[in-house]
């Protein structure tokens, strides 16, 4: 089974992520890497140079290099964008219906923020070009199984680690939480390298704003037995960035795709490395997102 | 695209056959509804119509010169499709004027069995760009798309010079603040998902708990917001909440406001969109038929080229949390 990394939700500084993928490219055991920007196009202008230095390096050290596209085109500049990266010769992931008219038959991989729920949907997207499905986050691994016995070679990659993308929204809660409107928005988000907890009234943790996403404030991770992930179709884990040592969980969920370490000693290590959050896993069991059921 | 200015057509909600009646009696020229399963997104006990019950709802519509559209707009379960694929049949059969879909799923099964039957894209879908627009049109044939709540007036404008599909707004109702279709806050906090089983923080899972002398209203185990004696407890809609944000305490993502853009239906009408949408089949009859009166005599009024603001008064007290915006169509909400 493979390990991918997700592309980066967050708005960390160019000379941050030109590192960070740096050591990935270096020192990780992950064998695909999503680069670009999904959640915020304001953001693009100051990262695109280091993403681009990223995916050489990436790519000279035997990676397989995906670019990701936005989640929610809206703008002219960001439904170009869109439409130039749908052009692009190598591989992509969609995100957003307007990719897949642009892509115009093309190969592409499904992403987590299209509504692809069930085996007829998926067809659509197979005679479009899908060669490759990140399940929808709210998607049970039993739902996955499914779509894997109608379509029993199709690649499958599920979201296993990170805080879950929720909710996309035209208005930037980082900014209006600072008292600042989304076109003058001073670029906040950059204070919270993982997302901003929300709290509830009652003084629980409940949510995390990150832009104009809003997130879970636990962090998901898939560690469910190797064979159920592979019985329901499962080719790749992918995790999420978050501002911790993702070497470690790489190495983490390895052993355990290895079955060098058990489903709690995963757990286990992974809640010592300074999450941002508890460890969450209900969506997979058909539960509400937040819940944690036994692994 | 040239733009096509016309009679705005007026859309209104039904969750029952007596409020579908209502709402022609009063004034509007197409009602939907959803039938009573999780194959639309409004699911709730006691709402929407039994498959039995559409092609009378249907005559009786056609008889008074209205339309009837189905929405068949949650997304189909893995295995469940069939589900889906009966709602569609259910619709054709019955000669509604249209279904309104999101799912590319049921809109190729709508495409395949039924060519003749009108589809329109559901608000659901999200498709907010020219880009996405022109896919659901050049793959499944749409003839209407019905517009996210996150796009501007003048985004609308540009859009519909764009694309080659009749356009449809909400302009009055409850708001959704994240993009719908794309929100799963919902089945994070409680079993309820809008886009799977078609329910938005569901009733189930609402609770109040008294702490002292406030009341704290929670989904499942979560406090959506808090109410001080003296201060209405209102429904706990989860992006509707307060929150705490370093410690501050407000709402974050949207105040209690419903929408209401009566104002803008000339600007509406001049920049060619086709049809004004009612939002609040859960919302009954009485709801309805005012509403309904509103802005038929409003659209009446443009025609006749004079000014809505008379009208505006009828919407009085109406507005869910009692208070009215004009949401993203005005670009300073963002």
């Amino acid at each position: 089974m493979e390990l991918a990394l997700g592309p980066l939700l967050f708005n960390w500084s160019a000379e941050r992520i030109e590192h960070f993928y740096a050591e990935i490219a270096d020192e990780s055991v992950f064998d695909r890497v999503y680069l670009g920007e999904v959640v915020c196009s304001k953001r693009m202008p100051f990262l695109e140079p280091a993403l681009v230095r990223s995916a050489d390096r990436l790519a000279d050290a035997g990676k397989t290099v995906v670019w990701s596209t936005l989640a929610l085109p809206a703008t002219e500049r960001e439904q170009k964008l869109t439409r130039e990266l749908a052009d692009f010769d190598g591989e992509i992931e969609i995100n957003d219906m307007s990719a897949v008219y642009a892509r115009s038959g093309r190969a592409f991989t499904v992403g987590p923020y299209l509504n692809v729920y069930n085996e007829a949907a998926l067809a659509e997207m197979l005679s479009f070009g899908c060669v490759r499905l990140c399940p929808n986050i709210e998607l049970s691994l039993d739902a996955t199984a499914h779509l894997h016995r109608v379509s029993p070679t199709l690649p499958i990659e599920l979201f296993a680690f990170g805080r879950l993308p929720l909710a996309l929204s035209g208005r930037c809660y980082h900014a209006r939480a600072e008292g600042l409107h989304k076109d003058a928005c001073q670029f906040v988000c950059d204070k919270d390298p993982d997302g901003r907890t929300i709290a509830t009234v009652e003084g629980a943790d409940f949510l995390a704003m990150n832009g104009v996403q809003t997130m879970s404030h636990g962090l998901h991770v898939a560690a469910v037995q190797v064979s159920s992930l592979r019985a329901a179709g499962v080719t790749a884990l992918r995790l999420s960035p978050h501002n911790v040592d993702m070497l470690a969980v790489a190495a983490a969920f390895s052993a355990f795709l290895s079955g060098r370490i058990e489903a709690h000693e995963l757990l286990s290590g992974l809640s010592g490395i300074g999450l941002p959050g508890p460890l969450i896993n209900g969506y997979l069991y058909g539960a509400p997102g937040h819940m944690a059921m036994p692994a | 695209m040239s733009v096509k200015q016309q009679k705005l057509e007026l859309v209104c909600p039904a969750g029952s056959a007596a409020m579908m009646r209502a709402a022609v009696e009063a004034g509007a020229d197409s009602v939907y509804c959803g039938l009573n399963d999780e194959t639309n997104a409004r699911n709730f006990p006691g709402l929407n119509l039994d498959a039995a019950e559409l092609p009378d709802a249907v005559r009786w519509m056609h008889n008074r010169g209205a339309r009837l559209m189905l929405a068949i707009n949650t997304f189909a379960r893995a295995g469940g499709v069939a589900a889906w694929q009966e709602a569609v049949d259910t619709a054709a059969k019955a000669g509604v004027d249209a279904i309104i879909a999101a799912d590319i799923g049921v809109l190729a099964y709508a495409r395949d069995t039924w060519p003749g039957l009108r589809l329109h894209l559901s608000v659901q879908a999200a498709a907010g760009t020219a880009q996405a627009i022109g896919f659901y049109v050049q793959t499944y044939g749409i003839k209407r798309v019905v517009l996210p709540r996150v796009l501007s007036v003048e985004e609308i404008a540009k859009l519909v010079r764009a694309v080659d599909v009749e356009v449809e707004a909400f302009v009055y109702g409850g708001l959704c603040v994240m993009a719908e279709g794309r929100c799963a806050l919902s089945s994070y906090a409680t079993p309820g998902s809008p886009n799977l089983s078609g329910v938005c923080s569901p009733p189930e899972s609402v609770n109040y708990h008294q702490t002292g002398a406030s009341v704290a209203a929670r989904l499942g185990a979560f406090a959506i917001d808090r109410f001080e004696p003296g201060e209405a407890a209102g429904y706990p809609t989860l992006c509707k909440g307060r929150f705490v944000v370093d410690d501050k305490i407000s709402h974050l993502f949207e105040d209690p406001v419903s929408l209401n853009a009566m104002d803008l239906l000339e600007t509406f009408r001049k920049i060619g969109v086709a049809a004004v949408k009612i939002e609040g089949r859960q919302r009954g009859k009485a709801y309805v038929s005012r509403v309904a009166d509103a802005f038929r005599q409003s659209i009446d009024a443009i025609e006749a080229g004079q000014s809505t603001a008379p009208f505006a008064s009828l919407l009085d007290g109406l507005a869910e949390g009692q208070r009215e915006t004009a949401g993203a169509y005005r670009k300073t909400w963002r």
